[in-house]
């Protein structure tokens, strides 16, 4: 293979076997032993043998279907398939023999017989299987000639955006039906057609695009040729080097290969050694990656006295003494807590701990807070109550040790698809499911995957259906009195147990408030408590709520009472929305918490930041992001430094977000893109992509990946480096010369990211989870396995509480929002990518009851107002919600779903309730008002930028020949 | 009046496709019309094909044969007394004295023609459930001792031991196993699974009944080829009368022991006969073969160990069972146990059903049975097994029919059937067809199939027209052996028998000299 080209990964032909029972075989001559179950083909690969094989991967189970691994075992008759033969005991193989040379051959012959011959202009040329088993096997004929039947006509179909299949080069060995199958779950490829006519298709015939396909990746990864291929590679050709890096999207954070020419990426391919993912991906990280060199990217820093203005391009330098000396003018008249900054979850660990360091120590105030605060705070709050720890117990490969599955609020197909994928492939073994949720979500109903139970829940009322459950488990003697004896503070659990066993507890008396059949909530209950060993996955729809720390605080008492703690399979599963929600909390951007959620009012350790950082800290907490916009609003906030996050998309009651931006002096927005928040900013200083990047994310499982640069920063700094220099700007000297060195600073001030360092996440194969210090030099991958963090767990009671967003005459219906899979959070990346193909704009989901109810069809333009605001959608009429239920996504700025959403929040959080809102629905024919002035306002910022580009173009004609920008990628 | 006189006239499928039903009407109309009282049962099929339709009167001496008749015939033979028996040129005396029918030895066959094939009276007025009344006050093991001891081998042509299944199912631990009759016979040239079905349903259920005993599964399922319409109806009559009978249920006759069973209709395909792919569709999904191991009897159907055996293996059980092991084994040569049921076809007089103890010859079964070709012309080639037996030479008619002995010759017994052809046949045609015949009837799954079947027709077809014959023949045997040596399956694996056989056997109708030497034989 040519040295430019990259090499692939290792492949062993068949899954390892877990086995822990040897068998001695003799292969070649060379006696080993390994596992029973293991294949002869992975036996002998692992003695360094390689068989030739093309149906074969080691993450699919064994088919058999290509015949180029046959072997020669003595004593018995025949060829057998080295892929689908386990070893036994004794077995003496052979695996190269002028018989099986001959037999290859043979096969080879008849694959080559119906392909055709243009190797040199293949896009596969340099990575093809075919092409190397052929070199193996010393084809040197195809003695059949090539005027006899074959595909070589068939068309291909480009449908797909990011993909081509061509059927011409197919050898139908059935690995992309199988990676559909069992890697992603999804069933959407088969084969149809019966012999010679067996040709790989989408659902029924149709194409890619208008199947069933989620184009995560799997049949492309798992083509041998270049049948499913990259329309990156194929317009670009192989890659000449690759880097490992972890994707920028949501909370898995998988880990991939970033194939390069140059600067240049060619593709991204999970990374099989990827202890978040294993190899697989979803949409997003796969392809949707182009967004990184759109044309819409800011390279400049620009500058503005008034967002009535046309914005100014200017020098780093001048960008950053400007913001510096706005700050520094805004705390000298309004005082040192006028200013304040905000992290983003999807930024690295570096950037946000630089930021919080930055406010702390630079602006010298604690207003520092995180886009945590809308979606994951009561996680924090509720686990760290009574578990101890702001975080999930779990690894993602857990869950193939679990037997029953609680989904709580989360939408994991949608929106983290690659932990869907191995939970459903638990839930084909056997496992059992129990989902709660007001919306008949994928898991519900999918491909090989039923739930046990479906528990509706009326939106609001979380916390009463988790408290009926643990009174069924409570008065039906299914508590696992032995682990909360051991595990748990006696009294607490006392007074939890007598407060759920309250007859109001019961899921009879609950029925009314949720929505939920009392027989079905004690059949779950019953089976969560029986089942084995019982995990429980949870989302946003169980965080944004009124009592989203309760619910959260609920799930732990479930746990706890369930003895689901602390092992393999058991668990509570906060499934992060973004990349490094988990990391961004652990950083300290919080404004009561230094990193490690250690209070800002504890001397012992503000004193230890101190010493560090050469400054005194303020022992208050600061605001919070609502406080902050409500101080705005009221003339006391007036600065504001945003890295990385679109409040005005992002947070609810978008009018009273964007009335508190328009009233403060100095907003400088940090980002890759002109975002719904950068059209109220002062300064814009523009951001790198995850592709430029050298740090660590967190994801779910508590696992710090390193994030490594693939591509120089496009603006020509570093977010960190910015960061720096706003600092030093400031008077507040930060010099670090690598990120490595933040995280350095990180793991001396941090107790659990004490033995976390670069050098400590290559050694340990690319990530390692928290907490890792002395106690856990290798990292925890489960936490609480002999005790709670805390010491003694803490049962907590969990009343419910109803929301104040209750449906009434005036707003009968309740909006519930969530995500798509093809596009992500606020959409600033993935409306930048063809994922647009699937999900061009929000819609509205109704039932058709309350459709038929208002004269809504599918496709009108429907009204949503609430107390906060109005916006329109397009309607569709679905029984995916129950009656009474709508429900959108986000994802688009012109849709306005915040604009509903109302400043209702979590009683200890503050985090917004965005999950229920009171609202009515009515046929329009227009957009809403709020529409038409988002409309105008977006345009008059368009044309502001427009000019800015003018003056642009001037000054650089007049100072150099005009550049090409080689940034764009072909997607665009 | 005069007790109602009975007559037999065949519902067998070959039966009804010669005019059975309206020899049927015709038979009633006609009585009535005279006013005569006649009982018509409507038989399973004597097998003897030629004859058909075969009516038969019950008379003081015995069942005395009438054939091939036809409505227009009917009139004639009551003009002759046929319902005495009387002579006309159509009668063939008392049926059991045929030479063709008493030559044989009928075991598992022995009530197929006799009775009315959904009585139950018959049934076991003619040892019916004799053999499940044994296995239902024997140890599950010791039932698989009797089958192991009869060498009772598998009759869908892999001719696998069945006790040895049996055993292995009985040994592997499960909360759920199961029995699956393969009864998707789609041999060309055979039929004895479908006149077993049609003429004596319940020696199928009683046989699956035991197994089920035996290895301790509960349900069955019977996966009939889905041109086989009246042989469902049948079983699904059968299964039903059963069942409302105590032989199945939740406890056979009381026994507290489980079995039942259903029908499946095949999904229509050759290769969903094949045992694996036939469990993938009994599963619901595409009839793909399955890599073994695992083997069907330890994760077999949803993963279950499951016995899965051919029609007649399981319709030979019952008598094993009734009469012991040691009265079925007595049969045979070798180790190929008991008797068979060879089916005559193609090019002969007599076509039809011959069961006979293992070790005759296929000049017997040609001339004797069969009375030679059809056309009058020379018998030249005989193709034994199915469409992935071999064809055989007169020079090879004399070897027993016996497992062993036919693989000894590169060819195969397999299900029994075998398909005559006379001198005009063309055997390079043949074996292009053999060759076709896997093309269209390939899963896809396994490349030396999938590819090999389509580029074997074409290369035989250059070799016929003599384009570079030399290279090609060559390549056709290459061909041959990475089929033979690298498909997945039988089908793969077993078409270069035909397509060898011709060449090795008759050179001179690929053009190439007669009596090339026979080396090269497939292994």
């Amino acid at each position: 293979m040519l040295e430019t080209v990259i090499k692939r990964d290792r492949d062993f032909g068949t899954p390892a076997s877990t086995s822990t029972q040897m068998v001695r075989v003799t292969i070649d001559g060379t006696d080993m032993s390994v596992p029973a179950g293991t294949s002869v083909m992975r036996a002998a690969a692992e003695a360094g043998i390689n068989i030739p094989k093309l149906c074969a991967s080691d993450n699919l189970e064994a088919f058999g279907s290509c015949r180029l691994c046959l072997v020669q075992i003595e004593g018995r008759k025949g060829y057998p398939a080295s892929c689908t033969t386990p070893v036994e005991e004794g077995m003496v193989i052979w695996t190269e023999t002028p018989k099986l040379h001959e037999l290859r051959r043979g096969v080879m012959e008849l694959y080559i017989s119906d392909h055709p011959l243009d190797c040199l202009t293949c896009p596969a040329n340099g990575d093809c299987e075919l092409q190397d088993m052929a070199g193996v096997v010393g084809l040197r004929n195809v003695r059949y000639g090539f005027d006899g039947a074959n595909h070589l006509n068939d068309t291909a179909d480009l449908s797909n955006p990011y993909f081509a299949y061509d059927p011409s080069k197919c050898i139908v060995c059935s690995r992309c039906v199988r990676a559909c199958d069992e890697v992603q779950g999804t069933f959407a490829l088969t084969i149809t057609g019966r012999g010679f006519d067996s040709r790989v298709t989408a659902g029924q015939n149709d194409s890619f695009l208008d199947s069933d396909c989620v184009s995560c990746g799997a049949c492309v990864q798992a083509c041998p040729t270049s049948t499913l291929m990259e329309k990156t590679v194929i317009d670009q050709g192989q890659a000449e080097h690759s880097i490992i890096t972890t994707c920028a999207y949501c909370g898995v954070g998988c880990a991939f290969k970033a194939e390069m020419k140059g600067q240049e990426v060619v593709r991204m391919v999970p990374w099989k050694d990827g202890q978040a993912n294993r190899g697989h991906s979803c949409v997003k990280g796969r392809f949707a990656w182009g967004y990184a060199t759109h044309e819409d990217r800011m390279l400049k820093p620009m500058i503005r006295g008034d967002i009535s203005e046309p914005w100014r391009e200017v020098s780093w330098e001048e960008a950053i003494s400007y913001a510096a000396s706005e700050l520094k003018r805004i705390q000298a008249k309004y005082g040192r807590d006028s200013i304040g900054g905000l992290t983003s979850s999807r930024c690295t660990n570096e950037e946000t701990y630089l930021v919080q360091k930055l406010v702390r120590a630079a602006f010298g105030t604690n207003n520092v807070d995180t886009c945590a605060r809308v979606c994951h705070s009561p996680t924090g709050y509720g686990l760290k109550t009574t578990l101890g720890e702001s975080a999930g117990t779990q690894t993602f490969d857990s869950v193939m040790f679990t037997d029953v599955v609680i989904i709580m609020g989360a939408n994991p197909s949608a929106a983290h698809p690659v932990f869907a994928s191995r939970l459903k492939r638990r839930l084909r073994q056997g496992a059992k499911l129990i989902v709660i949720d007001p919306r008949q979500i994928e898991f519900v109903d999918a491909p090989h995957v039923k739930a046990d139970y479906h528990l509706p829940v009326r939106p609001g009322t979380n916390t009463a259906v988790l408290t009926a459950m643990a009174h069924v488990i409570a008065t039906e003697g299914l508590i696992d009195e032995a682990f909360v004896a051991e595990r748990c503070e006696a009294p607490a659990f006392q007074q939890w147990r007598d407060f759920v066993s309250l007859p109001e507890n019961s899921p009879e008396a609950m029925e009314s408030v949720t929505g939920v059949a009392a027989a079905d909530l004690r059949g779950a209950a019953r089976l969560f408590a029986t089942g084995g060993n019982g995990s429980i996955y949870y989302g946003l729809g169980v965080t944004e709520h009124s009592q989203g720390s309760t619910t959260v605080m609920a799930i732990a008492n479930l746990a706890m009472a369930t003895g689901n703690l602390g092992k393999e399979g058991v668990g509570v599963n906060p499934l992060r929305g973004q990349n490094n929600v988990q990391g961004s909390c652990d950083m300290g951007s919080f404004p009561h918490e230094l990193p490690g959620y250690r209070h800002i009012s504890d001397d012992t350790v503000r004193r230890q930041f101190e010493q560090d950082w050469g400054v005194t800290l303020q022992p208050e907490p600061g605001l919070r992001i609502p406080n902050m916009f409500d101080a705005a609003i009221s003339g006391s906030f007036k600065g504001l430094y945003c890295q990385g996050e679109d409040v005005v998309q992002s947070d609810p009651n978008t009018q009273h977000v964007a009335k508190a931006l328009a009233s403060m002096e100095c907003i400088i927005v940090q980002d890759i893109f002109l975002n719904e928040t950068a059209k109220y900013a002062h300064v814009f200083l523009p951001g790198s992509s995850f592709l430029e990047k050298d740090g660590t994310f967190t994801n779910a499982e508590r696992r710090v990946s390193r994030v490594r640069k693939v591509m120089e920063p496009k603006s020509g700094m570093g977010d960190w480096e910015v960061t720096c220099a706003l600092s030093n700007a400031l008077g507040y000297p930060m010099n670090y010369s690598h990120p490595s060195e933040i995280m350095d600073e990180i793991a001396r001030l941090t107790p659990t990211f004490q033995g976390v360092s670069f050098k400590k996440i290559d050694e340990m194969g690319g990530s390692v989870q928290w907490p890792c210090n002395a106690d856990a030099p290798d990292g925890t991958p489960i936490m609480h396995v002999d005790e709670f963090v805390r010491g003694k767990g803490r049962f907590m009671i969990t009343k419910y509480v109803p929301s104040d967003e209750r449906s009434t005459r005036k707003y009968p219906l309740l909006l519930t929002t969530g995500r798509i899979l093809s596009q992500y959070n606020v959409g600033a990346q993935t409306r930048r990518t063809p994922n647009v193909l699937w999900h061009s704009e929000d819609l509205l989901e109704i039932h058709p009851q309350d459709a038929e109810d208002r004269g809504i069809r599918e496709g009108d333009m429907v009204a949503v107002q609430s107390r906060s605001g109005e916006t329109v959608l397009r309607a569709n009429v679905t029984e995916r919600v129950q009656p009474g239920i709508v429900y959108t996504t986000f994802h688009f700025p012109e849709s306005g779903a915040n604009v509903v959403t109302t400043d209702s929040t979590d009683w200890a959080t503050d985090c917004p309730e965005y999950k229920v809102t009171a609202v009515q629905a009515r046929l329009v024919t227009g957009p809403s008002q709020w529409q038409a002035k988002w409309s105008r306002f977006s345009d008059i910022q368009l044309s502001l930028l427009e000019q800015r580009q003018r003056d642009q173009e001037a000054a650089s004609a007049a100072a150099e020949a005009p550049k090409t920008a080689p940034v764009l990628s072909p997607q665009e | 009046m005069d007790a109602a006189i009975t007559l037999f006239v065949p519902k067998d499928s070959a039966a009804i496709a010669v005019g059975a039903d309206d020899v049927a009407s015709a038979i009633a109309r006609e009585a009535a019309s005279r006013g005569l009282s006649v009982d018509i049962v409507r038989n399973g099929s004597r097998g003897l094909l030629w004859l058909e339709t075969l009516v038969e009167v019950e008379t003081p001496q015995g069942r005395v044969a009438y054939g091939p008749v036809e409505p227009a015939d009917v009139p004639g033979l009551f003009d002759a007394g046929w319902l005495q028996g009387k002579p006309h040129t159509l009668a063939h005396g008392l049926t059991e004295e045929i030479p063709y029918l008493k030559n044989q030895e009928r075991l598992t066959f022995a009530r197929v023609g006799i009775t009315d094939p959904l009585s139950l009276t018959d049934y076991r007025a003619h040892e019916g459930f004799k053999g499940l009344e044994a296995a239902l006050a024997m140890a599950p093991a010791a039932i698989v001792d009797q089958v192991v001891d009869s060498g009772l081998r598998g009759r869908g042509g892999a001719a696998f031991p069945t006790g040895i299944k049996w055993k292995t199912v009985l040994a592997a631990e499960a909360d759920q196993k199961y029995i699956v009759c393969n009864a998707d016979e789609g041999d060309s040239g055979t039929f004895s699974d479908r006149m077993l079905m049609e003429g004596d349903p319940y020696a199928l259920i009683e046989g699956m009944a035991i197994a089920g005993l035996a290895v301790q599964a509960t349900y069955g399922y019977i996966y009939v080829r889905s041109e086989y319409p009246y042989a469902i109806a049948a079983l699904e009559a059968a299964i039903a009368c059963a069942r409302d009978a105590g032989w199945l249920g939740a406890s056979i006759r009381g026994s507290g022991r489980a079995f039942d069973l259903e029908v499946r209709c095949a999904a229509g395909a050759y290769i969903c006969g094949e045992e694996t792919s036939l469990l993938e569709s009994l599963e619901g999904k595409r009839a793909l073969v399955r890599a073994k191991p695992p083997l069907p009897a330890v994760k077999g159907l949803f993963g279950k160990p499951t016995v899965i055996n051919n029609v007649i293996s399981l319709a030979s059980v019952p008598i094993i069972l009734a009469r012991g092991a040691a009265f079925y084994r007595d049969f045979g040569m070798g180790r190929s146990r008991g008797t068979l049921p060879f089916q005559l076809a193609g090019n002969l007089r007599h076509g039809g059903l011959v069961e006979k103890a293992f070790g005759l010859t296929l000049r017997e079964l040609l001339y004797d049975f069969g009375g030679g070709s059809a056309s009058g012309k020379p018998l030249r080639a005989v193709q034994v097994g199915g469409p992935l037996g071999a064809y055989l030479p007169e020079s090879q008619w004399g070897v027993p029919l016996d497992y062993e002995a036919y693989v000894g010759i590169s060819a195969m017994v397999g299900h029994g059937g075998l398909v005559a052809f006379d001198e005009t046949v063309d055997m390079a045609k043949m074996a292009e067809y053999a060759m076709e015949f896997c093309a269209i009837e390939s899963c896809g799954k396994c490349t030396p199939c999938r590819i090999g079947a389509v580029r074997g027709a074409e290369v035989i077809d250059k070799i016929r027209h003599n384009e570079q014959r030399e290279a090609q023949v060559v390549l056709l045997r290459d061909l041959c052996d990475t089929m033979l040596a690298g498909s997945l399956c039988a089908l793969g694996g077993m078409t270069p028998y035909p397509v060898l056989s011709a060449l090795e056997h008759f050179p001179e109708d690929f053009g190439l000299p007669a009596h090339q030497p026979a080396s090269t034989q497939a292994a």
